[in-house]
């Protein structure tokens, strides 16, 4: 992905480029991540699903994007 | 036989037994055991999702493997060793179990572990971590050592359940100290009969399960038990008949340790030792 003054994030520990005012909802859509099996994180607080549109990324946010799996 | 039903915080459940979905060679068997374990609550980790290069495909996710529908999912934090990152994880799979509409959002099995070698819990840690997620509503099941100690003070802090490990995690040594265990669920339990002890790590084989609850624990959580098993989907079954027989060798009480043997048959009217008959011949 390449965009003329693209913002860099960090998603689940790599750098990512993204276009400037990407929100939640449009990086999980961009990693095709199925909506319901994750749970995200930004800067270490918890973005609540209904949130996921309203929240803008800025340039150096921390994304966590996670799931569940296997565990005892 | 007719068992009673086990209760930790809102829920109630027939089976005493919770395993983990950890390890296991693919879903297919994950799920073959978890239908023979008869366990009606199964633990899961959060961890980072995959990032998928665009246009690719996403890897079968477990959470279309597994029953959400009607199993309890019961997540853990394993993998944090402060309390900060424990509450985070646990703020994270409330999100996750909401949004599956599974009951188990409301609750979380607390780990904070100190050091990556032991697995041991960090006591500080957990005490902290509790104390935030009982405020912020969460019903707690704090994983801890076998210390009476700190499980009374886990409890005091709003745990709705203490879970003592009977050995390290994944270390298949059973219950070492069975007496710490027992002070745990006496002292957890006075006033309190109810209080709900679960025995969580360290399980090898079905007789360990077994032990746990014949020294009065309410459950067993194991994982590795069953997943590192030669035969996991036999070791599921083994695992739920040790609990059943547990529990019900704890209700039925079990008779006092005795140096000398008592005999079995009755005492009166052996017949004659051979050299007296013979003599009387």
């Amino acid at each position: 992905m390449e965009y003329i003054d693209a913002m860099r994030v960090d998603v689940n520990g790599q750098a990512a480029e993204v276009e400037p005012e990407t929100t939640v909802g449009g990086l999980v859509a961009l990693y095709a991540f199925e909506r319901r099996h994750v749970a995200v994180e930004v800067n270490g607080e918890l973005v609540r699903r209904p949130g996921y549109d309203a929240t803008i990324l800025h340039e150096g946010d921390h994304v966590e994007i996670v799931t569940l799996v296997g565990g005892g | 036989m007719e068992q009673e039903p086990f209760k930790v915080g809102p829920f109630m459940f027939s089976s005493r037994l919770f395993v983990g979905t950890g390890k296991y060679a693919d879903f297919d068997q994950m799920n073959a055991c978890l239908a023979a374990s008869g366990a009606e609550v199964v633990t899961v980790a959060v961890r980072r999702d995959v990032l998928t290069p665009e246009g690719g495909k996403r890897p079968k996710s477990m959470l279309d493997a597994l029953d959400t529908s009607r199993l309890t999912v019961l997540p853990n934090t394993a993998g944090c060793f402060t309390a900060r990152d424990a509450v985070r994880a646990a703020r994270l799979t409330r999100e996750l179990l909401e949004g599956l509409g599974n009951r188990g959002a409301q609750w979380v099995k607390l780990e904070v572990l100190a050091d990556k070698r032991t697995l041991l819990p960090d006591p500080v840690g957990s005490l902290e971590a509790t104390e935030t997620l009982v405020k912020e509503g969460f019903t707690v099941l704090v994983y801890t050592s076998d210390d009476p100690v700190m499980a009374k003070r886990l409890k005091d802090a709003g745990a709705t359940s203490v879970m003592p490990a009977g050995s390290p995690i994944g270390s298949g040594q059973g219950v070492l100290n069975p007496n710490n265990i027992r002070i745990i669920i006496e002292y957890l339990k006075e006033n309190d009969p109810d209080y709900p002890v679960i025995v969580d790590a360290g399980v090898g084989t079905a007789s360990d399960v077994t032990v746990a609850m014949e020294l009065g624990s309410d459950g067993v959580l194991l994982n590795t038990g069953i997943a590192g098993a030669r035969d996991p989907v036999r070791m599921a079954h083994a695992m739920r008949q040790a609990i059943e027989a547990g529990r019900l060798a704890y209700l039925a009480g079990r008779i006092p340790k005795k140096l000398y043997a008592t005999a079995s048959s009755p005492t009166e009217g052996v017949i004659a030792p051979a050299a007296e008959a013979r003599t009387k011949g």
